[in-house]
């Protein structure tokens, strides 16, 4: 389908195309980079790829990959919030930690039997997308803005792990859940999904890496679709002038909740499923590192494109942890002397610039 | 006399927790409130104040010249890391956030990998004095000392001197200042190597007071973004006030409930701050006046 073609679907009416068709051909689409069958030939075959990987390594590299893929999810929200809508938020780490606690209460009270863990995931999910409703309404209809969103949002992370790290005492718990402090939670069920002659628990091996790279498809797929269908378009509207989207008609206020929302249960998407891989989290999971920490996986990447926020996101950390191996002291210094050097000399990040790259040496691409 | 050494005791523990937030948030207002960088690299300027201090001290320096040795250092370590980047991000200020990170890790990291885990500090100077039936630290009231002659040095810098009148015009319109002949470029580097040296001096004047390790200006940082959000851009207006009403409010969390409520009570201030007055209470302050 060219992109005249996309164009024309998108204009025509709703009766003359089912409505599938029309969300499909958002796949791609001003918003997102890629388009063409070169490109998801590509994409295609970059998953079939990490999809036989685990096939051929150990378990031990597979489960790590897992946890690579555990942190996508809340860079990919925050590329939503910031990249996409230009609210900075600093706090994503909140609504990671109140799902991952979430899950580890849940679970623990009512144990893993009939899939429950799936639905104590998605209830989860839920209660931080609830949360990040609530401090966005409450910031965006205040007209926060700028950095100060940076500023509440951190203020909130921090006001989580401040108090998650006194509930160290006995009678901080809930039901069988102790909170347990600074020491973190832990003995929570990891995932299980009920199957024919027996439930399989997913714990970080090849199972688990395949359900995970299936759901980071999924959300791929599933943003690039939001962010190619007028929502998005309004919420990069919003990015390069709020007040002029105002003055056409649109509720900033609401496009702007709806966002952050959808970062923040894509945030707790990624605390719940990370407290069941681990079967732990701990309040500093909240702290002022944790927090910093998806802001420079999005810059690096590059935030104004979702397929660049993921890969910029697993290369940081793949990269990070061969340095920290290979350079064990040295590399804080050299992770901040790269971050350096991106803000400087790749300001819309390493990522997109090489597929921006890329794509003006294949002449294809946005 | 209960009652006289109660109230002393909740005085002493709000002058206290006024100092360090007036100490703690004078180079972040500069940086940030005036200028607009968000400095995340504050609490390493902070920390590099504070080593350069224990070091001079060391070597023999009386303290208060080992503290403004600190102050220097750290001062022109902010002018140089201005010239280097942050020159380079004025119009960028989110990127600012990412910048100055990778830098607080450089400095915590380099610190730790140079100079080791821990550094043998200097021990609070000036005993303890007794008042109202209590004992104090006397260093404490020096430091509150400390807090309020900042306060009157910056007005007079920023106010009653020409190069304060540069850098308040600079800093309102650089276009305008620029036109008129203001060397801008030069004023914000000045400008940002104040707030790094403000930054080292709350180091240096908290030396004696705290362990020496590479990540101690994560002690500092997340308050003084507190004061200064509160504050708004203007110190006096600004911070000094939104220092004393966050103090009352520490202060008594604290004799309440204990440190970390004292911490989540400052916390959450903020975020009712925010809401309530978005331009700080400077900015509250200033739309007031002008009704």
């Amino acid at each position: 389908m060219s992109a005249q073609d996309a164009d024309l679907i998108d204009a025509a009416p709703v009766a003359r195309s089912s409505l599938l068709r029309i969300w499909l051909g958002r796949l791609e689409g001003p918003q997102t980079f890629g388009r063409g069958p070169a490109f998801w030939a590509v994409a295609a075959l970059v998953v079939v790829g990490a999809a036989v990987w685990p096939l051929f390594t150990d378990g031990y590299t597979v489960g790590n990959a897992a946890y690579f893929m555990v942190w996508t999810f809340m860079a990919m929200g925050l590329g939503v919030v910031w990249g996409y809508c230009g609210a900075l938020s600093f706090g994503q780490t909140a609504f990671f930690g109140v799902a991952g606690y979430s899950y580890g209460v849940l679970t623990i009270n009512i144990g893993d039997a009939y899939g429950f863990t799936l639905v104590a995931l998605a209830l989860s999910v839920v209660i931080a997308a609830l949360v990040a409703a609530v401090i966005g309404y409450f910031m965006f209809f205040g007209r926060i803005k700028g950095v100060f969103v940076g500023i509440v949002t951190l203020s909130v992370t921090l006001v989580f792990e401040t108090f998650m790290a006194q509930t160290a005492a006995p009678q901080w718990r809930i039901g069988d859940a102790r909170l347990n402090g600074f020491n973190g939670m832990s003995g929570m069920p990891p995932l299980t999904v009920p199957w024919f002659g027996g439930d399989v628990v997913l714990y970080p091996d090849p199972p688990l890496f395949w359900v995970l790279l299936g759901l980071n498809v999924l959300v791929w797929l599933g943003l690039r679709m939001a962010l190619n269908a007028p929502f998005g378009n309004v919420l990069v509207a919003i990015r390069e002038n709020p007040e002029r989207a105002e003055m056409l008609g649109y509720d900033v206020r609401v496009y702007q909740v709806i966002a952050f929302t959808l970062g923040g249960a894509l945030a707790g998407l990624s605390g719940a499923l990370y407290t069941a891989w681990g079967q732990y989290i701990t309040p500093s999971s909240m702290g002022l590192t944790a927090a910093a920490l998806p802001i420079v996986w999005v810059a690096v990447g590059g935030r104004s494109d979702i397929t660049a926020t993921l890969l910029g996101t697993l290369l940081v950390l793949a990269g990070f942890q061969t340095l920290t191996i290979y350079g064990s002291q040295y590399a804080l210094v050299v992770m901040g002397a790269l971050l350096l050097l991106v803000v400087l000399a790749a300001p819309q990040g390493v990522v997109l610039g090489a597929m921006r790259l890329l794509a003006r040496l294949g002449g294809r691409g946005r | 006399m209960d009652v006289v050494s109660t109230v002393f005791s909740f005085a002493y523990q709000f002058g206290d927790a006024f100092a360090f937030l007036v100490i703690s948030a004078a180079g972040l207002a500069v940086i940030f409130g005036m200028m607009g960088v968000i400095n995340l690299a504050h609490g390493e300027f902070i920390m590099c104040g504070a080593y350069v201090t224990v070091a001079a001290s060391r070597i023999g320096a009386p303290l208060p010249l080992a503290i403004l040795c600190g102050a220097l250092v750290a001062g022109l370590v902010g002018m140089a890391v201005e010239r280097l980047v942050i020159r380079r991000l004025y119009h960028r200020p989110l990127d600012t956030i990412v910048a100055t990170w990778g830098m607080s890790l450089i400095a915590t990291q380099g610190t730790l990998i140079v100079l080791g885990s821990t550094m043998q500090g200097i021990g609070t100077p000036l005993g303890s004095v007794a008042i109202a039936g209590g004992a104090y630290s006397a260093y404490r009231l020096v430091l509150m000392a400390a807090a309020i002659a900042l306060l009157v040095g910056l007005w007079l810098l920023f106010y009653r001197t020409r190069w304060g009148v540069l850098a308040r015009a600079t800093i309102q319109a650089p276009h305008m200042a620029r036109a008129l002949g203001v060397e801008t470029g030069r004023v914000y580097g000045m400008t940002f190597g104040l707030g790094a040296a403000l930054a080292g001096l709350a180091g240096g004047l908290y030396a004696p007071t705290m362990t020496m390790v590479p990540t101690m200006g994560a002690t500092f940082i997340v308050e003084s973004f507190v004061t200064v959000v509160v504050g708004g851009a203007d110190i006096f207006l600004g911070a000094a006030p939104a220092a004393a009403i966050l103090a009352v409010i520490r202060a008594g969390l604290t004799a309440w409930q204990g440190q970390l409520f004292g911490q989540i009570g400052l916390l959450l201030a903020v975020i009712v701050v925010i809401r309530l007055m978005p331009g700080g209470l400077s900015g509250w302050l200033a739309a007031r006046a002008r009704r």
